[in-house]
């Protein structure tokens, strides 16, 4: 097949249901039968336009886009005469003072902390522009970056906007931002990379996690070098800020280029490297379309060819970003049955798409935050500087058991016996969601009780399900007389959820 | 092609998840406490027995030694809980805090073969075990350009590299390397909501619960149809499905959970043969005591106690705590004892640092760093390892260390589980000399 070929588009009258929840599930955080239902009826050109042209969807939570900046504003000229003063004379009363001003900032900014965590999952759920929220959890994982390390708030709210601002615009653009980004500058030490003794960490983390990809073609000493070009890059006051005064201008050689290079100047030649644009679209690739568990070398020719294709894409639109994501969910390999169920859901996918596909009640969103932290997955704090590493490594014993009770929370609310303290009480009813899978004959025989049960299935678990789920679901309905109530139909969804098809897109 | 009137256009009336208050109602909410979910909650139903005898056919690791590792979360205060006191400077720095002297009722235990020094008397029953030698205290641990942030320190002690940023810990680095192929599913076990970072690996981690009753599938409390319906799905195994599909991976996952939990909840259920102390700690060794009793193939436990960041008012809570050590690991040594297995295993308990030699203002201490260790255990070298640290020679108002905690790291992998530390330590560090003969 031509290279250029893979991903040639789907034909539009094959995209039915099915592939609209498929789209939906990948490119957003799924969707109802109804949600499902109207992307369908869209058609493919306009589905894949409604999902990544947002612009033209309203972003429906902005009065909560503030908090507080001053939690960790630098101390006044006075407050600093006053520490200095009370260091000279060991002054211990006001020293405690002092001190406890500072326990103070400290549990203001971890409460700011936590309401910005329960902002963005928040929006998750509500967004009317999935994909954007998609692509921002994306980059926080590429661009990794931790509020244990940088203790302020302010500035991953500030990351995130700027992530948002630019989730499907150019690569390049999040590139030139993020070595101006003031809470990457802080998380890298790079507020401490100046010319007399440079800090190399992240010039390190923009060639091997950012850009090019560990061990892909640049050298230790490579990394020296660029660390000079971005020598200055540093925060005041909440801002990003060029420190002429502590920046290396001299003549440095990267990559085999000769030249002066400044931060802008670094990113650009990282940017034209073949390499850049593979390794972005191996990462893209692998979270939107199949995860690749054998990596790219143990991967099909049809991956290997659509994954260089985006490469090209990328490279032809300087990076920018919709026409490669357009293209990719308009194309028959996205949409290839062989790549369903190839991607294991990171915590908050499986949160936030199950409320959204399964119209769950938003429980306490605190409870939803701490059960993600037990599946691994804590928002604003990625386990390293290489962001969560994703695919299998979400999955053993005892998170396969987090994430199943989870969804037995999520549905029922319920505590089981003699534990009502922590119960939801806000209930869920089943009933909508299973009448709009049922067929004509709705649910009035033990055969559309069981059309029906196993269209939730398909509905939950995607593609064709095994005979051995199809068994279980039909043993269960045996077991409780055929008949599908409330009762009845959150046992089939509790489950149909702990299926280990479930965990996956 | 039409849209019926069920569905409108997702581009007038957009997908959100219908708009509800829970976004302000949530933010509002940040200051009060989160009520706890069942999930993460001791639940109130006796553990259930297995409902077979299904055991996964894999080879274990033959090799039968134990290490149970104990966490003092928060930096616990070594200069009370090893106590110099022949030292006037010690006295001298903590007017308020000192531990008196061997004599009272509050004072020191004095520890024989040594001089000056002794326990903190809250630590009785670990006066005891060192007295029978089944103790050892390690003096001055520490590390190069100590940092004093609890997360950072913590980071240090976990992933055993001094800078920046680590990749996986000591412990998941050795399962990644001992257990080549999959893993036995309970090579290693944690107690808590999270697994420690020093538990995983590249491959490895860690099967992690709060509480044993959590350790399974809370579903089969909605009824037991549905969980006669979820142990078929479960324990189906392999599906005819592609070795290496996501699919497979997920399905073989699910069964071995289900093994372990069986396995892990059997072995929980029975009785221990001797009292174990009420607390935290002494629950998670009992769970450990149990587990090791019914002959799991789990190498290390991974075990926590927090509260040590005793910046004010630390007499009591204090003393409280280090009660509690002392009565846990000494009931968990007897447990062990009355199973026959105290010669298989060790148990080694550190804090991420130690905390300033001088008192502060609010009847407490700050963060220091270099402090004791110990390891307990009838296959150790009992006694006291390393010179207490200069209480006069200070680092920023802090004990320098004298023992380098990766070389003790270094002769817990290679002499006790008897594996090469290098490559799981990412460098060579002099193996201290912890076992006996």
């Amino acid at each position: 097949m031509p290279r250029d070929q893979v991903l040639r588009p789907l034909p539009e009258r094959a995209f039915d249901f099915d592939r609209a929840r498929h789209l939906l599930a990948r490119a957003g955080f799924g969707g109802t039968p109804e949600q499902v239902r109207a992307i369908a009826d869209l058609g493919l050109d306009d589905a894949v336009d409604y999902l990544v042209e947002w612009d033209s969807v309203p972003d429906p939570v902005v009065e909560a886009d503030t908090f507080d900046r001053d939690i960790r504003r630098l101390p006044t000229d006075d407050e600093r005469r006053l520490a200095q003063e009370a260091r000279r004379t060991e002054d211990q009363v006001l020293l405690d003072q002092l001190q406890q001003q500072r326990q103070q900032r400290d549990r203001e900014d971890r409460q700011q902390f936590d309401e910005l965590r329960k902002w963005w999952l928040a929006r998750m759920l509500e967004t009317g522009r999935p994909l954007q929220e998609r692509l921002t959890l994306f980059w926080h994982g590429h661009f990794a970056t931790g509020y244990r390390e940088i203790r302020d708030s302010w500035l991953l709210f500030r990351q995130n906007q700027f992530l948002r601002a630019n989730a499907a615009g150019s690569f390049a653009e999040l590139a030139h931002g993020i070595v101006r980004d003031p809470a990457m500058l802080k998380y890298l030490n790079n507020d401490r990379n100046i010319r007399r003794s440079p800090n190399e960490n992240l010039a390190r983390e923009l060639m091997e996690l950012f850009t090019l990809g560990e061990g892909r073609g640049y050298t230790e000493r490579d990394i020296k070098e660029a660390a000079r070009a971005l020598t200055g890059h540093t925060v005041l006051d909440n801002e990003f800020r060029f420190a002429s005064r502590v920046h290396d201008p001299g003549a440095k050689t990267i990559l085999g280029r000769s030249g002066t290079f400044d931060g802008a100047g670094l990113v650009d030649l990282l940017l034209s490297q073949r390499s850049c644009s593979e390794f972005i679209a191996l990462k893209l690739y692998r979270h939107f379309v199949n995860d690749l568990p054998g990596g790219l070398e143990g991967a099909t020719p049809e991956a290997r060819a659509a994954v260089a294709e985006m490469a090209t894409l990328l490279r032809r639109h300087r990076y920018e970003l919709r026409p490669v994501l357009g293209r990719l969910f308009r194309s028959r390999h996205f949409h290839d049955p062989a790549n369903a169920n190839t991607v294991v859901k990171s915590p908050i996918e499986l949160i936030v798409s199950s409320i959204r596909t399964l119209g769950l009640p938003v429980r306490p969103l605190s409870v939803l935050l701490s059960a993600a932290d037990m599946m691994g997955q804590t928002l604003f704090q990625p386990p390293t500087v290489e962001g969560w590493p994703g695919g299998r490594t979400w999955i053993n014993t005892s998170t396969l058991f987090v994430r199943q009770n989870l969804l037995v929370y999520l549905v029922t609310g319920r505590s089981p016996s003699g534990l009502s303290i922590a119960a939801d009480d806000t209930e869920f009813d089943p009933m909508p969601l299973v009448e709009s899978l049922a067929d004509s004959n709705g649910l009035a025989d033990a055969s559309a009780v069981r059309s029906a049960a196993e269209r939730l299935l398909r509905f939950c678990l995607g593609g064709e399900p095994h005979p051995q789920r199809v068994e279980a679901l039909d043993g269960l309905l045996a077991d409780v007389g055929d008949r599908l109530d409330r009762d009845r139909s959150l046992a089939l969804i509790c489950l149909v959820t702990a299926m280990p098809e479930y965990q996956l897109a | 092609m039409g849209h019926d009137d069920s569905t409108p256009d997702p581009r007038r009336e957009p997908l959100p998840y219908s708009r509800r208050r829970f976004v302000r109602q949530g933010v509002a909410l940040a200051s009060m406490s989160a009520t706890v979910p069942w999930f993460v909650q001791r639940s109130a139903d006796a553990a259930m027995l297995p409902e077979d005898s299904l055991v996964s056919a894999r080879p274990g690791i033959d090799e039968d030694r134990v290490l149970v590792v104990v966490q003092l979360g928060g930096g616990n205060d070594g200069l009370n809980t090893v106590v110099p006191f022949g030292a006037d400077e010690y006295y001298r720095a903590r007017p308020r805090l000192a531990i008196p002297a061997p004599g009272g009722a509050d004072g020191a235990l004095p520890l024989s073969g040594t001089d000056g020094l002794g326990l903190n008397p809250a630590l009785a029953p670990l006066h005891e075990l060192h007295e029978r030698g089944e103790l050892s205290i390690l003096q001055g641990v520490g590390y190069p350009n100590p940092n004093r942030s609890h997360f950072a320190s913590m980071d240090i002690w976990h992933t055993a590299r001094t800078e920046g940023h680590g990749r996986g810990g000591w412990l998941g680095r050795y399962f990644d390397n001992a257990c080549s192929g999959r893993p036995e599913p309970e090579a290693g076990v944690a107690i808590g909501r999270e697994a420690p970072l020093a538990m995983l690996g590249e491959h490895a981690s860690p099967v992690t619960f709060e509480t044993e009753e959590l350790f399974r599938w809370a579903g089969e409390d909605l009824h037991p149809l549905l969980a006669k319906r979820y142990q078929q799905v479960s324990r189906a195994g392999a599906l005819e499905t592609d070795g290496d599909s996501q699919l497979a991976f997920l399905t073989r996952t699910a069964l071995d959970a289900q093994v372990s939990s069986d396995r892990i909840r059997a072995a929980v259920g029975r009785d221990p043969l001797v009292r174990y102390p009420q607390g935290n700690l002494a629950r998670q060794l009992q769970v450990v005591g149990a587990m090791i009793r019914d002959g799991l193939k789990t190498r290390v436990y991974y075990v926590t106690l927090g509260g040590f960041d005793t910046h004010a008012g630390q007499e009591r809570s204090h003393a409280n705590l280090l009660r509690q050590v002392g009565q846990s690991l000494q009931a968990f040594q007897r447990d062990l004892a009355a199973q026959g297995n105290q010669d298989r295993v060790v148990t080694m308990v550190f804090s991420e640092f130690g905390r300033r030699v001088a008192q502060n203002a609010s009847g407490g201490t700050d963060h220091g760093a270099a402090a004791p260790m110990f390891l307990m255990g009838t296959r150790i070298r009992p006694g006291v390892i390393g010179n207490h640290p200069s209480l006069t020679d200070l680092d920023r108002g802090d004990l320098k260390y004298g023992i380098d905690f990766r070389s003790v790291y270094a002769g817990l992998l290679g002499d006790w589980l008897q594996s090469d530390p290098d490559p799981v330590l990412g460098g060579t560090f002099r193996r201290a000399r912890l076992l006996r003969g």
